[in-house]
């Protein structure tokens, strides 16, 4: 093994590892005692001494080429007394090796891990913020999502919300004697918000803002005009941020010397909903999250219990999985090239176009789920329900006929277009290295050329059957997301087809369907490609019908972290346009 | 040459432009805002103007929308036979928690009976995502077609009551037809199979 280990180093990112068994029994040998297996009934991967993390993560990265590190997550196993920091790293072929690092709740502290994959960045704040781990050695270890005058860390076992009720859903209240009651008379405004101890929200000041402005770049001139740095918000307000996301950027003249992006505005702590719920009450709050893509966030997530319980669904079932997700990739695709030409200011010509088809794919949800957005139509072991009468024709009508003719058109009108070449090339230019290390995915990570898709290196579902290209371009900047996007929605139309000729009769649900269920103890992780990126599900059980553990690892904000990179050195307008080609939905960023 | 790619794009929004007369034409002026035009309109044929002139024209609603519960009786307005046994498995299956119900008991006996004697909705809670109608053995609730339900006052009007929940099964027979004829097929069958039990056991006697 380590022959063949010294064998694949140095080689880049198509660095071929073995196994994953054999990567970690490598770790294993490399660090004796420090690193050992994780026993746990359900639990795979091996846990870590917190000392020899960043060793034994740099050794992953550079023997073993598991560059990619996918996520970093906190689990409050409160009983043991522990809190525990759980990374998925990959390699370019490769499953996931599974990490952990255990410490004591009391003064919890990890060392960092930004200076080994600087995709860790975000996550790790966000892991901070939610558990009050404090990762040494991190940058800039911030809260991400709650602000500083928060009380507690919003995901560990023994917060409350301020309006609390239980542990778990359902509540007792409702039935058999169910006085109805408004949350907000029994726990009036002003009496909801609670102070970590010692905040006075009188004598705040804002340090945390000047914190954010402090710990940006600023240029020093040695020589020429002495001019002084101006920093600028852009945002929360702002109709190019596609939302509430804030941008701090500095700027010399126009030119762009440092940003940062600061998130949590629309944040709502799903995480913590989601584990007051049954599992399958989690399904219709996984839609509010990409709210853009509902189909494939219910996907994702009924993938990950599935995966966790161990049962497959009918075939007819995951047809019609795949179907449903290929038409929300088009459908994110459509809106994310038509908000894009919104933020160059091609205002509103392409996006309405783009949204026609839209409409008329969303009608075909409509048909099968009942919603247009909220889809919620993914079950665990199945679907809600069949394709009604009709609904293949109509399918076909756009699949076959209309939407190709669609996406032609589409590139008549923007490809060619000077005005926008001019804007988007050579613009945001991702370096392929810097994009896996920043732990970039989905067309950002591909027009940066890696080819990079999770439907053909770890298929999941039935996409190992079709015949379809993965996309990618080498330029790595504004104009080739764009047109990977709009090559990934011919692919999309291409898996269509051949799902729609394959699909066949037959039920579209396994077992019984029931609103709460007993999931074996363990944990899982499951991610797919989703239309924005890598979009993955976390979660524990501890044998009971709701989840210990539920993370979702948001494709939009990780996305986020190579935005400064970007940026720097362009102009500000092209900030918003380089913030367009990621693809953002700040429902997902900010959870 | 310089300025051939916007051209080209030009080229589009012009054809979108003349398709808009064309349907015009198609459908003779006035005709082309008729309910027969709309849902032309609004389809993958649809070429010209898209959009739908809301409220005066109004899309209908595909038969599995939902927004918001209702539920469903039979009988008269007077006298409504709820279906709603006060199971309860609606208000423990919604995911919001927005669903309260009293289980009516007996006033001499104080034994619960299979009625619901209150029962509401938080509709500000509410998220339209049809868990109770789809898990409800009874069929009793169900995912209503009516969105126009803009209020003057959140505080009265946002909590639905039985008497606003309630909507007759011929309405629900409208709404979802599909649904209802499957489940009055269902119904005849098991009656079929109860009234057969029923007289293979009179013949044994």
């Amino acid at each position: 093994m380590n022959e063949q280990v010294a064998e694949s180093e140095g080689v880049q990112l198509d660095a071929a590892v073995g196994s994953v068994e054999q990567a970690s029994q490598a770790l294993r040998e490399a660090f004796p005692g420090k690193v050992r297996p994780d026993e746990r009934e359900g639990y795979e991967g091996v846990i870590v001494d917190a000392d020899a993390l960043v060793d034994a993560a740099l050794f992953l990265r550079d023997q073993l080429g598991f560059r990619y590190l996918s996520s970093v997550t906190g689990v409050d196993y409160a009983n043991d007394g522990l809190l525990e920091s759980v990374y998925h790293a990959y390699g370019a072929e490769s499953g996931a090796l599974v990490f952990k690092v255990q410490v004591g709740c009391g003064n919890p502290e990890i060392p960092s891990l930004v200076s080994v994959w600087p995709s860790a960045n975000f996550q790790e704040r966000e892991s901070y913020d939610m558990y009050g781990i404090r990762y040494a050695g991190h940058p800039n270890l911030q809260r991400i999502l709650t602000w500083e005058g928060f009380a507690g860390h919003p995901m560990r076992k023994d917060w409350r919300e301020p309006y609390y009720e239980e542990e778990h859903k359902p509540f007792k209240t409702r039935h058999p004697d169910g006085g109805v009651f408004r949350a907000e008379d029994r726990n009036p405004f002003g009496r909801n918000v609670q102070y970590s101890p010692g905040f006075d929200p009188a004598k705040w000041e804002d340090i945390a803002q000047s914190a954010v402005y402090d710990g940006l770049m600023r240029e020093v001139k040695e020589e020429g005009l002495q001019t002084e740095t101006i920093t600028v918000n852009v945002g929360p307000q702002h109709p190019s941020t596609h939302g509430v996301l804030r941008v701090v950027v500095v700027l010399d003249g126009e030119t762009v010397v440092d940003l940062m992006p600061v998130l949590g505005y629309l944040h709502r702590n799903h995480e913590k909903i989601g584990e007051r719920c049954t599992f399958p009450q989690i399904i219709p709050y996984t839609d509010r999250l990409d709210y853009i893509c509902s189909m494939s966030n219910g996907l994702g997530y009924v993938l990950a219990v599935e995966k966790l319980i161990g049962i497959q669904p009918p075939e007819r079932a995951e047809y019609i999985r795949v179907i449903m997700a290929e038409l929300t990739r088009i459908v994110n695709h459509l809106m994310a090239i038509g908000f894009l030409w919104n933020d160059v200011g091609a205002y509103f010509t392409p996006v309405i176009y783009a949204f026609n088809e839209r409409e008329l794919i969303l009608d075909l949800f409509e048909m099968v789920s009942g919603s247009r957005m909220m889809c919620n139509y993914m079950r665990v072991g199945g679907v809600f329900e069949d394709l009604p009468a009709g609904w293949m024709e109509k399918a076909r009508a756009l699949v076959y006929d209309r939407l190709p003719r669609f996406v032609d058109e589409f590139h008549r009108l923007l490809s060619e277009n000077e005005i926008w070449r001019s804007r988007s090339m050579g613009v945001g230019i991702l370096p392929a290295e810097q994009a896996v290390a920043m732990g970039a995915s989905g067309p950002l990570l591909r027009a940066s050329g890696v080819p990079y898709d999770i439907r053909r290196v770890e298929p999941y579902s039935i996409y190992d059957r079709f015949d379809f290209d993965v996309v990618v371009r080498h330029n790595a900047d504004v104009y080739d997301r764009f047109l990977v996007r709009m090559e990934e929605m011919r692919q999309s139309l291409r898996i269509l087809r051949q799902a729609m000729n394959q699909i066949p009769a037959g039920p579209v649900q396994t077992g019984k369907k029931n609103w709460t269920m007993k999931v074996p103890a363990g944990e899982a992780y499951h991610r797919i490609e989703a239309p924005k990126g890598e979009l993955g599900f976390y979660l524990v059980s501890d044998g009971g019908s709701n989840p210990w553990r539920y993370h979702v690892r948001s494709t939009s904000m990780i996305n986020l972290t190579p935005l400064a990179e970007m940026c720097r050195g362009h102009k500000i307008a092209d900030v918003v346009v380089i913030l367009g080609s990621i693809d953002i939905t700040l429902g997902e960023v900010d959870r | 040459m310089y300025g051939l790619g916007i051209l080209k794009g030009l080229s589009v929004t012009l054809k979108h432009f003349v398709n808009t007369y064309v349907d015009d034409i198609k459908w003779g002026f006035a005709k082309r805002y008729t309910p027969e035009a709309l849902l032309v309109r609004q389809s993958a044929e649809a070429r010209g103007v898209f959009t739908v002139q809301y409220p005066e024209e109004v899309l209908l609603p595909q038969e599995r929308f939902r927004f918001v519960p209702f539920l469903v009786y039979e009988g008269t307005d007077e006298d409504r036979q709820y279906r709603c046994t006060a199971c309860g498995i609606c208000a423990k299956a919604c995911p919001p928690q927005c669903i309260w119900i009293v289980r009516a008991k007996d006033p001499e006996t104080g034994k619960p009976l299979r009625r619901p004697a209150e029962f509401y909705v938080d509709i500000d809670i509410c998220m339209n995502c049809g868990s109770c109608a789809e898990y409800c053995p009874f069929d009793a609730i169900q995912m209503d077609h009516d969105f126009e339900l803009a209020d003057h006052d959140r505080e009265t009007a946002h909590i639905h009551d039985l008497q606003r929940l309630g909507k007759p099964v011929e309405y629900y027979a409208k709404i979802r037809p599909t649904y209802y004829a499957a489940e009055q097929e269902a119904k005849a069958a098991k009656a079929a199979r109860a009234a057969k039990a029923k007289a293979a056991r009179r013949k044994d006697k």
